[in-house]
């Protein structure tokens, strides 16, 4: 017999956080309802009607975009044999290391009437003056459209890989015995089965586009979140600007229903017990050539074009006045925050995921998915939700503390970088869950069942027989989580201690002040960061085929989850 | 267990960070971007011998300071909008300042009420216009004329050195002129307004625009060559034009501090601002930063000075940030940014 006891403690923790991810969205239904509804007519007549359709045609236009460039080279990569297919297979995830608002900067300068592009084209067809000749400008909803696939086109390449990888290769055999051709496997096999991959890269690719703030604006596409961020700003309204905020939160809750839905078939995919490799069609000649190209021209884009844009500046800036002072430490204060928030975020959704896995009823799961809500929140406003409630704690331990002890203990967690830990941790928390939930699903509950019959613990469960399988799981949710800290801006800019600089403030600093040269370094090395993962996914997926890859890339895919 | 010791952890620190905290310093928060001040702020140090602990705040300056209440470390809340040193002061959080330093060197229309704020330096919104353009006077109302029909650029409606220009405008000639004023300026667009106002220098040497509105002390950084050799090329290829309201001067704002209502160094407070209004850091405002000093008599930088003599709008800051609710609301309602 099983006994229930020990799971009381995972669960406790698992309410706790949850309940420190839902408090800062709680303080912001609290703002939104101290203000009026004076600023909806206004927004309703004159804003919000063009910043929802422009949003609309940019998530329709970034979705598709990346779906038909993600599963394409996914499908060329897993079921082709042509020159490069080893580089791509791995080099295609690379402009996930590139952060929006750097890839729409270093776009604006190379496309630019004035940048290098447009002038060897004006020299080649001997016009002298911009005046004359001139390529539409990058500054539209084209551009953003462009641009975001450009670097968001790899979630969607990453989960729906795996899929042909793992399960098409028996059902795409049998239907090559019936006589179908390539084409025809592609569409009406292959394809069908990896829809609802497809579907949870895409509806990552959704919620990234619409997290982003500084792409959009930069590009002057005016999008909601671009409207949230210019109510509280300009007009000096945080209750209105919440109220937007929220309405646009259901939205996202509503996206990741819909995610989920898609993925409820995912059961049946992943029960394939012995996932055989697909044989690969070689193609020759010109036809691998094109498939070459067309693999290339993505990783062209999204990674080849910034990373030689910002060595270039980079090079420019060291030649000119040598690496700032400074940049150590804020390599250090970047590098510190990032792994204290990925070690306690890893180490929270593990027991929220755990809670859930010892005890799979209501409660446990809703602490799951509140726990996972902060993703959805852009990081502007999260961090403004986060203030009243971490100078609350502050406020409170302050009093008990001058109280008892007569020692004051001030603003200890703004003044510690606590904060800035605290608010990567509530965003973050959803990809270490999602891939430790992934992780966990692989290992047959009968495991449990065995381990408790022989009277080991809840925790040890864990310790001794999780754990050890959980590795690569853990892994792969603590680079991205890693990543995404060290990429993480508004709220960083926000919350952070006095005099303290990370390389995400510093870039920012540069950037608005028009200085961007010595931005570069700054954004050379997030970007040399964001290969991190990159590199450590593709090392497990040759080291353990692709069983082992699609685990990691599970993981992925259930970030949002 | 592990989430307890981090936080114990956090408490040491912040324990151990107040002990070594006795040392003269001052907490300053600004919206101002760090490589603008610092420059300041050593010359500051060096001098006084107090250190200056920074926080480069861009959204959210306000929030924090008044989240943090009673407990602020801030010292000199500093921005560079009025517009948004205005809201600090109509939010409570700063404090009335009494010192015949800055009193007699910061004019008495370029500092608030009991002293709770005060300018530190001035910037002016000019027209930026292909060099090659044969004009050499414009008003702000012609910019909307239909001779600039797809030749104007400018960067967000609602960013705060636009609104507080068309709150200017609305100071001058009323909404319904304003939002003429702007549908025509929109019609204008020869791309989208965005970016910086160093995009609409180079924006015009691309070709995309002939005319357009940024701050002066940006022409003082492109020209330097501070900017790097690209940004050099895009102040060559503009000239300034000082625009000027119809029957009013050249709409300026300004960068401006304040004392923070709890400040825990409020004589260290004092002394930094008092600093900023001396000779020396006026200058360095004006070498450095290439902006309009605010104490009468202090050197404006060559480049600037360049540009024409200043006749400064009679609109008042105050009247101009009254403006800048029904400004950002035009803005929206003849989709500006749209």
């Amino acid at each position: 017999m099983i006994r229930t006891g020990g799971r009381g403690p995972w669960r406790i923790v698992a309410a706790g956080t949850a309940l420190a991810v839902l408090a800062p969205i709680a303080a912001l239904v609290v703002t939104a309802a101290s203000g009026s509804e004076d600023l909806w007519r206004d927004l309703i007549a004159f804003v919000l009607p063009v910043a929802a359709r422009n949003t609309l045609v940019l998530l329709t236009g970034v979705g598709l975009l990346t779906a038909l460039l993600g599963t394409g080279a996914a499908w060329l990569v897993a079921a082709h044999e042509f020159p490069g297919r080893r580089v791509f297979d791995w080099a295609l995830l690379l402009p996930l290391a590139v952060p929006t608002y750097i890839v729409a900067y270093v776009y604006l300068d190379v496309l630019h009437p004035v940048g290098p592009v447009q002038g060897v084209i004006r020299a080649l067809i001997g016009v002298d003056s911009p005046r004359d000749f001139r390529l539409p400008d990058i500054r539209s909803m084209i551009g953003c459209i462009l641009l975001l696939s450009a670097v968001l086109y790899p979630y969607v390449y990453l989960t729906t890989r795996a899929m042909f990888m793992m399960q098409s290769a028996n059902l795409i055999d049998v239907a090559r015995t019936l006589g179908h051709g390539r084409r025809r496997i592609f569409f009406r096999v292959a394809l069908p089965l990896a829809r609802p991959a497809i579907a949870v890269g895409i509806s990552l690719v959704l919620l990234e586009t619409l997290n982003d703030i500084g792409a959009a604006e930069f590009l002057g596409v005016r999008t909601l979140t671009v409207s949230v961020y210019t109510t509280w700003i300009t007009r000096s309204n945080l209750p209105g600007a919440a109220q937007l905020a929220l309405a646009m939160l259901c939205v996202v809750v509503c996206v990741m229903a819909l995610e989920r839905w898609a993925r409820r078939r995912r059961r049946y995919a992943n029960d394939a017990q012995h996932p055989r490799p697909l044989q690969r069609e070689t193609l020759r000649g010109s036809r691998g050539v094109l498939a070459a190209v067309a693999c290339g021209l993505p990783v062209f884009v999204g990674f080849i074009v910034p990373a030689w844009y910002l060595i270039d500046a980079t090079i420019a800036r060291v030649r000119f006045a040598g690496v700032p002072p400074s940049l150590l430490g804020e390599v250090l204060n970047t590098v510190m925050l990032s792994a204290v928030a990925t070690l306690v975020a890893v180490a929270a959704a593990l027991a929220v995921v755990y809670a859930v896995r010892t005890g799979p009823e209501f409660l446990p799961r809703l602490f799951l998915r509140i726990a996972s809500l902060g993703y959805a929140v852009p990081g502007t406003v999260l961090a403004i939700g986060l203030l009243p409630i971490i100078t609350g704690i502050e406020a409170a331990v302050d009093t008990v503390a001058t109280a008892l002890l007569g020692v004051s203990t001030g603003l200890f967690l703004l003044g510690s970088g606590a904060a800035v830990i605290y608010a990567y941790v509530a965003r973050f928390l959803a990809i270490s869950a999602g891939s430790i939930e992934a992780g966990f699903s692989r290992v047959s509950p009968s495991m449990d069942a065995a381990a408790r019959t022989l009277g080991a613990t809840v925790g040890r469960v864990l310790w001794q027989v999780h754990l050890p399988m959980l590795k690569p799981a853990l892994a792969t949710g603590a680079l991205l989580v890693f990543v995404d800290c060290m990429k993480e801006l508004p709220a960083t800019l926000l919350l952070r201690p006095l005099g303290f600089e990370t390389l995400a403030t510093h870039l920012y600093g540069e950037a608005i002040r028009g200085t961007y040269e010595d931005a570069a370094i700054a954004a050379l090395l997030i970007v040399l960061a964001g290969i991190l993962p990159v590199v450590v996914l593709t090392r497990v997926g040759a080291r353990a085929g692709p069983a082992r890859e699609a685990e990691a890339a599970d993981g992925i895919s259930t970030l949002s989850g | 267990m592990f989430r307890k010791s981090f936080y114990l952890g956090s408490l040491a620190v912040a324990i151990l960070a107040t002990d070594v905290a006795s040392a003269q310093e001052v907490n300053l928060y600004t919206t101002r971007e760090p490589g603008l001040i610092q420059p300041l702020l050593d010359a500051f140090t060096e001098k006084t011998g107090i250190e200056v602990n920074s926080i480069f705040v861009r959204d959210g300056l306000a929030e924090r300071v008044a989240a943090e209440g009673q407990r602020s470390p801030a010292d000199v809340l500093m921005t560079v909008d009025f517009g948004r040193l205005i809201d600090l002061v109509e939010q409570g959080l700063t404090q009335p300042t009494e010192s015949t330093v800055l009193n007699a060197a910061v004019p008495a229309n370029l500092r608030g009420e009991n002293g709770h704020w005060f300018a530190l330096s001035m910037r002016a919104r000019v027209v930026y216009a292909d060099k090659d353009l044969d004009i050499d006077s414009i008003t702000y109302e012609e910019l909307a004329d239909e001779r600039w029909r797809n030749a104007f650029c400018i960067r967000s409606g609602q960013h705060p050195y636009n609104t507080a220009m068309i709150g200017a405008h609305l100071a001058h000639h009323g909404e319904a002129a304003t939002e003429a004023w702007l549908s025509g300026l929109k019609a204008n667009l020869g791309r989208a307004a965005t970016g910086g106002d160093r995009d609409v220098a180079r924006d015009i040497m691309g070709g995309l625009c002939e005319i357009g509105v940024g701050n002066s002390y940006y022409v003082g950084l492109m020209r330097s060559g501070r900017g790097g050799p690209d940004q050099e090329r895009w102040g060559a290829a503009i000239k300034i034009i000082l625009p000027t309201f119809e029957g009013g001067g050249t709409h300026v704002n300004i960068s401006g501090a304040a004392v923070a209502r709890y400040s825990p160094n409020h004589a260290e407070a004092v002394r930094l601002l008092e600093y900023l209004v001396s000779d020396a850091a006026q200058k360095l405002y004006a070498e450095a930063n290439f902006e309009y000093p605010v104490k009468q008599g202090a050197p404006i930088d060559p480049i600037i000075a360049a540009l024409g003599r200043l006749h400064v709008d009679g609109a008042s800051l105050n009247d101009v940030a009254r403006h800048r609710d029904t400004a950002s609301q035009l803005v929206d309602r003849v989709g500006f940014d749209q």
